[in-house]
């Protein structure tokens, strides 16, 4: 029988990690993205990120003693961890033990996906996960598809499932002109989050076009560089169509 | 000062219903607080907004600042070498105005203090084309010697190579050195006469000593101090302030205490003329008043409202070489708000909001110097507050006051950016910075300038190697600085000598005990650049570029190294080491009066002039480039953030840096999360986290680099925005373009 990894010497791949402030769920937190991801989302901001092979191998010691040095700092600032990416769950096992050594560690926990690889998440994984973040691209099947290249089913599924397990979600919303303004997808999506209960707050995200150096950078071209950020009236009409529905949007 | 005093039904009446007694029978503020003072530990929800009458106030005197702002200086009295009685009384608005007193006879107009140096006076007045008055050039060059003339004569040729050559800089040879915070508070509890009284018996004690030559200076200064506040008393009463006795009431107390410092402004132009701790102090005299039912809170909050208009019109004549340092025509009223006291309760009072609540009322402003002593202990609405008040404003810097109250107490104050002292018990002797990126190029080069390739230390074998050798590097960075600290001390105890012996803060000095505590507060510059090239020679591979003579004029370095700014050791632990060792040096020389040295982390705007005196440097900063101010990392080398940067200057220790390590952070409002309502709150625990972590001052900007640039093409549309640089505040509209740039070109901590 072949010897089990020593759960520290799991590796996964990351890109890179950050401290981020009230943007990766709540406080200063240490942000950890993971190299690939299933999706191409034409808005992305992160292309950099979109394949696994690109990414640096590391041990989950080795990224906890990374962590370590700010554990003081983010759990004084009301903050934790965030496991970012790419996406995570492209990486479960690699993700599920970062998740258990920070609650060990007793640090509060975010888990930022798309759900698309939402039935890669054991019930162990959700467990250690305090907050997820939940990317839900668009709510409609069609666009879904064209906007990340994937299914919208499993996300809604994972959405559900987050219900069912009692987990605290926070939406995240990209607003993008042309793409994820349909009124009717809007209220679909509003409609759908107002049925869980789990669904703390919807965090409308204005679409942006700061990685637009990293497409140049990658020589890969970025297919929204025309698409214009919406404006201040758009993302009040998109909240509160959220906050009709009872989420608070933000 | 312990003797018992009768005290007089004027003062009774004044004294009424305060408890306490230790501070009835001697000149001790702190204890007057202590027994007075009302904690808050509530919200800024009972602020109000400013009156009409503060409204047209500040607009009749706002609308002289763009006249200012476009000649340099609105007018100055070229005449009247400035004293405490030597200008007729001058006012805003006589009506209106609540809080009465100017530096000279009409708003922003400025006088000469030419006892500090004639050169300085006549070059800021021909800077601005005024022409010197003959009269005061014969009696300041002939008759009457001045600070700048004294220290010229006692000044080596090493001093002078050392200070021409930029590698000691900024030196207050030429100005006033200020820094020292007379303890105006004392004016409004005591009056002017029991001052005198105590002055009196401190001075009886050392006409019972020998008459040495330092008993001798202290007669001297004793008596100087007991004149100067007679004179307060004769300005004061050109007010209609009789400021003899006790103030009693509210009013009068924010009265009195200005006038006190409006003295010392009068007397001197200190680089920093700072104002202490006195929210809190005035918030007893608020509080009895509302009690009373004299006053109600619009009434208090006018009173403070007036006060720092009068704060924010404070001027000095400079120089342009001056400005190239000190930009943006800095006056540094540091006021100190907050803190803990020994007995563990907050010393958050109404009056500390009240005092950053001005930052609405009048807009915001670079002074005074609002400055914030932080402990995560602070009530959570007072953090709160100043945390919006950042986010709205800029305008705030943080100190930690749990570094500060185990060293220098519960009444403790920042003087200029980072200096902490207690008030009216220690003062220190401004020492400006030594270069150290500079000085590693001197160690590489065995003393010769980078720049000119002139010898100026005495001959030490240069380094000779294609590659840097970092051991080698170390050992001959060392004895550098040992010539560097010697060279340095001396230089500062002949300008500590001469500013006491013709430019004395009489008045300032008369509001402090005696015998007071001194500090040699010296400080470093260049600390990232130094510490990056360290690095990289460590780290990576740093190949020397001679010219024809050998001078190592560039470097290529190879390889990656790890940078100051993200919380790693490699590099972090090179700072700590450079902080103590450079500390450990200077210690090792005689202090001038047997000061206490102490050293900052600290460049205020002077990073931009350190950077053009300083040749390419190993960690691939290129000749002529801006340092990072303070203690901060390189701009754009720290790249994980605030948390990450902060976190690596924090290791920094205090016990090497007492006089204070600057850390000056600019983060995007989205920066401090997607929802505007929660940042405050994120600031909040931002600020907790890097003090917990033992980090000293935080500058916070919360600013797009868009609104800067924006600013720097339509500067009549910001004729508000204010800015933290480091140390201090500034119109960021009123900085040189060439430091536009460099605040322009600094870290924004973002999110993406």
């Amino acid at each position: 029988m072949p010897k089990a990894t020593a759960p520290g010497a799991v590796t996964g791949r990351i890109h890179s990690w950050d401290l981020s402030t009230g943007v990766d769920g709540p406080g200063t937190r240490f942000v950890l993205f993971t190299s690939g991801c299933p999706l191409r989302c034409l808005y992305c901001a992160n292309p950099d990120t979109w394949h696994l092979r690109d990414g640096r191998e590391v041990t989950v010691d080795e990224v906890m003693a990374e962590i370590d040095k700010y554990r003081g700092f983010v759990t004084t600032a009301g903050g934790g961890v965030t496991l970012t990416g790419g996406e995570p769950l492209l990486q479960p096992a690699f993700t599920a033990a970062v998740l258990r050594r920070c609650e060990e560690a007793g640090l509060h926990t975010a888990l930022d996906t798309s759900g698309f690889l939402g039935a890669r998440a054991s019930d162990a994984l959700l467990a250690d996960t305090d907050l997820v973040l939940l990317d839900i691209k668009s709510f409609d099947v069609t666009t879904y598809r064209k906007l990340t290249g994937g299914a919208l089913a499993p996300t809604l599924n994972f959405a559900t499932r987050l219900d069912r397990l009692g987990k605290r979600v926070w939406i995240r919303y990209v607003l993008v002109p042309g793409w994820t303004d349909d009124e009717d997808a809007v209220d679909g999506l509003a409609g759908f989050l107002s049925g869980l209960g789990c669904v703390e707050r919807v965090d409308i995200l204005p679409f942006h076009k700061l990685g637009a150096t990293k497409y140049d950078a990658l020589g890969i071209p970025f297919p929204l560089r025309e698409t214009p950020v919406p404006g201040p009236a758009l993302v009040d009409r998109v909240r509160d169509r959220f906050r009709e529905r009872g989420l608070a949007a933000h | 000062m312990t003797a018992t005093v009768t005290v007089g039904p004027r003062t009774a009446d004044a004294w009424r219903q305060f408890a306490g007694s230790g501070w009835r029978e001697r000149i001790d503020v702190r204890d007057f607080i202590q027994a007075t003072y009302t904690p808050y530990a509530g919200d800024g929800s009972f602020l109000t907004g400013p009156t009409e009458r503060t409204r047209v106030v500040w607009e009749k005197v706002s609308a002289l600042f763009p006249e200012e702002r476009r000649r340099g200086v609105l007018d100055v009295d070229a005449a009247t070498p400035s004293t405490i009685t030597s200008h007729a009384p001058g006012y805003i608005d006589r009506d209106r105005e609540l809080i009465v007193g100017l530096q000279t006879d009409a708003p922003l107009k400025r006088a000469i203090m030419p006892n500090g140096g004639l050169r300085m006076v006549e070059n800021g007045l021909k800077a601005y084309g005024y022409e010197p008055d003959p009269f005061v050039t014969k009696v300041f060059g002939t008759y009457r010697k001045t600070h700048n003339a004294g220290v010229f004569d006692a000044y080596t040729p090493a001093m002078r190579a050392a200070r021409r050559v930029g590698i000691i800089t900024g030196l207050p040879d030429a100005y006033g050195r200020g820094r020292i915070i007379g303890d105006y508070r004392r004016v409004a509890l005591y009056g002017t006469d029991r001052l005198v009284e105590a002055k009196r018996a401190e001075r009886a004690l050392l006409d019972a000593m020998p008459s040495t030559a330092d008993v001798i200076r202290d007669r001297e200064e004793l008596a100087e101090q007991i004149r100067a506040l007679g004179e307060l008393a004769t300005m004061a009463a050109s007010y209609g302030c009789d400021v003899t006795r006790p103030a009693a009431t509210a009013h009068e107390a924010v009265q009195w205490l200005y006038l006190g410092f409006l003295a010392a402004v009068k007397e001197q132009n200190g680089a920093a003329m700072s104002l202490g701790r006195t929210s809190t102090f005035l918030d007893v005299y608020l509080q009895r008043d509302l009690d009373e039912g004299l006053l109600d809170e619009t009434h208090a909050q006018e009173l403070i409202d007036d006060f720092v208009i009068k704060l924010r019109i404070v001027r000095f004549l400079r120089t342009p070489e001056y400005d190239a340092l000190f930009s943006g025509d800095p006056t540094w009223v540091t006021e100190s708000i907050g803190g803990i006291g020994t007995d563990g309760r907050p010393l958050v009072t109404r009056t500390s909001f009240r005092f950053l609540q001005t930052l609405y009322n009048l807009g915001p402003a670079p002074e005074p110097n609002l400055t914030v002593l932080w402990s995560p202990r602070l009530p959570e609405g007072f953090k709160q507050f100043c945390a919006q008040v950042s986010v709205d404003t800029s305008a705030v810097q943080y100190e930690s006051d749990d570094l500060m109250r185990p060293r220098t107490g519960d009444d403790t104050a920042i003087a200029c950016c980072v200096s902490a002292m207690a008030v009216g018990r220690q003062m220190q002797f401004f020492g400006a910075r030594v270069n150290l990126a500079k000085a590693l190029l001197y160690a590489v080069n065995g003393g010769r300038d980078e720049m000119t390739g002139e010898q100026v230390t005495p001959a030490m074998p240069p380094l000779t190697g294609e590659y840097l050798d970092y051991d080698e590097l170390s050992a001959a960075y060392d004895r550098m600085l040992d010539w560097l600290a010697r060279t340095y001390v001396d230089a500062l105890n002949v300008i500590h000598y001469m500013h006491d012996k013709y430019a004395y803060e009489r008045l300032e000095m008369a509001l402090h005990d005696h015998p007071v505590h001194r500090f040699m507060a010296c400080g470093i510059a260049g600390l990232s650049v130094a510490v990056d090239s360290l690095s990289a020679v460590k780290h990576a591979r740093v190949k020397v570029v001679r010219d024809a003579t050998g001078l190592a004029v560039d470097f290529r370095t190879e390889g990656d190294f790890p940078a100051y700014g993200n919380n790693d050791d490699r590099a972090d632990a090179l700072a700590v080491e450079l902080v103590e060792s450079f500390m450990a040096k200077v210690r090792e020389h005689p202090a001038y009066r047997d000061a206490e040295h102490t050293q900052s982390v600290l460049t205020i705007t002077s990073n931009v002039v350190y950077g053009k005196h300083t040749g390419n440097t190993p960690d691939g900063r290129r000749t002529g480039q801006p340092f990072a101010p303070g203690a901060n990392p390189m701009n754009g080398r720290d790249r994980h953030g605030v948390a990450a940067s902060a976190l690596s200057v924090a290791k920094l220790p205090y016990e090497a840096a007492r006089d204070g390590i600057s850390l000056t952070t600019t983060i995007t409002p989205e920066g401090l999360g997607h929802v505007p309502g929660e940042r405050a709150g994120h600031l909040v625990g931002i600020l907790d986290a890097y003090m917990s972590a033992g980090g000293f001052h935080m500058n916070v900007n919360v600013l797009d680099r868009a609104v800067l640039e924006d600013a720097m093409e339509h500067p009549e549309r910001y004729p508000e925005l204010t800015i933290r640089v480091s140390g201090y505040a500034v119109n960021f509209v009123r900085l040189t373009r060439e430091q536009q740039l460099d605040v322009i070109s600094r870290t924004f901590h973002g999110s993406l």
